[in-house]
Parts: C-alpha cells; structure tokens; sequence
C-alpha cells in the first residue's frame, strides 16, 4: 500500500542472550492499515510487537514511529509510548483500582486532563465496549473477555495513533473470544492503525490489510490475507497452515 | 519492687529516649529504604548498583561497628553533631537496608505486565513505581516492615553504650543507687514492651485497613 508509514522498522535484531530472536526484521506499517502478525510460537511474533514500544529493547536496526526514531528511556519514550496503545495477552489491568480509574489513570496522570473530562471520555470508551454498567467494579470481578475489552478501552483513551495487539484473545475461553475480537474488528472499521499478533485466522482474513508470517525471528511472508491463505509461497507457511487449517 | 516509683523520672527519661530514637529512626528507615528500593528497581545501572552497595555495605556490618563509625568517624570529617542525631543516622541507616529488601519483595510479588501495562501507556518509571506498582507491593511488606521496626526498637539499646540517654542505659544508675537488678531489668523489659506491642498494633491496624479488593 501507498501510505503514509506510521511504524517502520529497518534491519531490526534482538537477541536474548545465544538466541538471536529477531533477524534482519524490515517492516513498514501505513497509517490506518491493518496488519496481522501470525507464526508458530517462538517465532518472534511477541517480541516483535513488544519492541514497537520499546517494552523490549534491540540490538541493532531501527525503529521510527511517525518519522522519529524511538527514544532510549526517559521522558520521550514516555511520550512516545503514549501514542501506542497496547493490549496484553494478560490483560494487565491495575487490580488496584477500579474499572473506570483503570481507563482514567493516565488521561489525568499522562494526558493532564482534568478528573472529570477524564472520568467522561472514560465513560464513553467503556459505553463502546459495552462496560459502562461495570465501571465501578474491581478488574478481578470481570470476566476474561470483559477484562480485555476494559484494556482496549484504557489504550483508547489515550487517542493513540497506533494500536498494538499482543495476542488478546489467548488467554480468553472460546465463548468470549468473540466479544474482544467485534470491538477489534469495530476498531479496524474505524479506520486505526493496528498491528494484531494472533493466533484467530478468521479475524486476519476478514480484517487484515496484510498478514505477516513469521518463522524463526525471520518475516517469512508479507502478503495480503487473501493471498497467503489461499496460495502461501513458502513451505514453511504451508506447513504451518496445514496444522491449524485441519480442524 | 519501688525501684520504679522511686525512679519515675529516671526510667522516664530512658522511656523518652528510646521512643525518641525509635520514631526517628524508622521515619529516616521508611524513607531512606524507599529511595533505595526505587533505585535498585530503577531502568538506570548506576542507581542500581549505588542501591545494591548501600544494601550490601549496611545489611552486612554490624551495628555496633557501624555505631562507632558513624560516631568516631564522621567527626574525624568534620561533622560534629549531637550524640542522638549520630544514632538516629546509624540505626536509620542500618534498618533502611532492610526496609529497601523487605519493599523489593514486595514488588517482586506484583506481577511484571502491571509495570508494563503502566509504561505502556506512557507513564515515566516514578509514575510506574507511584500509582500501580508500590500501592499493590505495599500490603505484602506490612508484616515485613513492622518485624524490621520492631527490631530496631530494640537494637536501639546499643545507643545507650554512646551516652544517649534510652531505657537499657538506665540500669547502670539505678544499680549504682543499689536497686534490685532483677526488678530493674523486668520495668525496662516492660519498657521495651509497650513500644515493640505498639509497633505490633500499629501494623496488625496497617494491614487490616489497607486491604485490596480482588
């Protein structure tokens, strides 16, 4: 696609320790597109989404957001990571506070807006995910999928300019897989940017603009959904869609 | 039997002291532990490391060496202050070391994705620490906490062997005055116990309120 980038990563290697995790990684992502990173696990897929904010650090590459490379810790990483939303697989959300503070929190803190402005976009995030009537509950009092949908709704708040995915739907029963994945899909509708590590192949092909296969800490395939599921070129992806495809 | 109502004054005054030393030296304790807890989890290595050798250096020397240190040595270096401010610094010190390790449990046991959650969402390490991760490492350490209070309470006794004036101290008086040594010691030992049982309650109230709903 002939966008506009918004993520980019140029020759990007990680290595924990022996394990050289991400190899030679180039990946441009546009605004407002869609991408969905798929592989076996302990392909990479994670890391390669965890270092898009720098929640894991790299070894050589670069990696520019909007046209600035992402800072070293500090303020400006601060900053920067505010303008990408996360979602763990874990949910992580602050089992201290309550659901409405959980998405308030860093509107006030990081966004200095005022309580009150703050507590009202909450409230409306949480109407769109079809929360607001739990919004003075405890995270531990929700179900998984309701957890997650109140951590789509905290990273929301912050009007990110990019979302990224960190398998959402794993830790989820089958019955609420689905709930987390329509506000997904709402969300892709809407037009952000979104990068969707995942394991859901129907939310990739009926959402993705591209679909990312990864294998080894290397991309394999970059292709549109269309085209990988239908013809994947590499063995590797045939082999892996072979496995999950069959039930 | 009367050497405490014929001496109020005199264990009194020893009362005094050791409460002094105790509330003083545990507010220094919480707080200097605080700072070094935060560094030793800080993103930045030479905050670690001056973390790590404050605790190593302290938790591992002690108290009475570290007593003559501060009071032998610091003078040498031009810092000449009262008796009680040199033992309110060496007990603080030392218990901080204590209080830090006793808060990094406590963080530890705060699971990782709630700091990253944090970070994610473009909170700096001191918001991070504040606002998410301490609040829930918090109610974990209170027992913890309370136990290193509760010792310092009584490791403030080796004061009394520097001419400050606390409870232990005041044998040496009333012995010389001629009183029954068991019974001086047993109102001392009470002494003793009416601030460590305070310590005690102030914790078990600590814990009971700062409960986290689940």
């Amino acid at each position: 696609m002939a966008v506009d980038p918004l993520i980019e990563l140029r020759n990007v290697n990680k290595y924990y320790g022996e394990l050289h995790v991400l190899r030679d990684i180039d990946l441009t992502v546009g605004k407002g597109e869609v991408v969905v990173v798929i592989g076996p696990s302990g392909s990479g897929k994670s890391t390669l989404c965890r270092t898009i904010n720098r929640l894991e650090t790299i070894e050589s590459g670069t990696i520019t957001l909007d046209g600035q490379p992402l800072p070293a810790e500090g303020k400006a990483l601060a900053r920067l990571r505010a303008e990408v939303g996360m979602v763990f697989q874990s949910f992580n959300l602050f089992a201290h506070r309550t659901v409405l503070q959980n998405v308030s929190l860093a509107q006030v803190k990081v966004r200095k807006r005022k309580r009150d402005d703050a507590d009202r976009r909450s409230r409306e995030l949480l109407d769109r995910v079809g929360l607001l009537d739990q919004a003075d509950k405890y995270p531990a009092q929700l179900s998984g999928g309701q957890q997650q949908r109140v951590a789509i709704a905290r990273a929301l708040a912050m009007e990110p300019k990019a979302m990224l995915f960190d398998e959402p739907t794993s830790a989820l029963d089958p019955e609420m897989i689905n709930e987390v994945l329509e506000v997904m899909r709402q969300l892709a509708r809407d037009g952000m940017t979104m990068v969707v590590v995942t394991h859901e192949m129907g939310f990739a092909r009926a959402s993705a603009n591209r679909v990312v296969f990864m294998a080894d800490g290397r991309i394999v395939e970059d292709r549109s959904p269309d085209e990988f599921f239908t013809a994947p070129s590499s063995d590797r992806a045939k082999d892996f869609l072979s496995k999950i495809l069959k039930h | 039997m009367n050497v405490l109502t014929d001496n109020f004054s005199t264990y009194g005054a020893g009362f005094l002291g050791t409460l002094e030393l105790t509330v003083y030296a545990s507010l220094l304790a919480l707080a200097l532990g605080f700072l070094m807890a935060s560094f030793r989890v800080a993103p930045v290595g030479s905050l670690r490391v001056f973390g790590t050798a404050w605790v190593t250096v302290l938790r591992n020397t002690p108290l009475t060496l570290l007593f003559f240190a501060v009071l032998l040595g610091l003078p040498r270096f031009g810092l000449v202050l009262p008796f009680q401010v040199f033992a309110v610094l060496a007990l603080g010190c030392y218990t901080s070391a204590f209080v830090c390790e006793a808060l990094r449990s406590g963080i530890n046991t705060v699971p990782k994705g709630q700091g990253e959650a944090a970070r994610s969402l473009g909170m700096s390490f001191g918001q991070t620490l504040s606002l998410v991760v301490l609040p829930q490492a918090f109610r974990s350490v209170i027992p913890p906490v309370g136990s290193t209070l509760i010792a310092l309470a009584k490791n403030s006794a080796i004061a009394g062997a520097f001419s400050v004036t606390e409870l232990l101290g005041t044998y040496k008086t009333l012995n010389e005055l001629g009183y029954n040594i068991i019974w001086t010691f047993v109102w001392i030992a009470a002494g003793y116990l009416v601030i460590t049982l305070a310590i005690s309650a102030l914790f078990h109230a600590l814990e009971r309120t700062w409960g986290v709903p689940r």
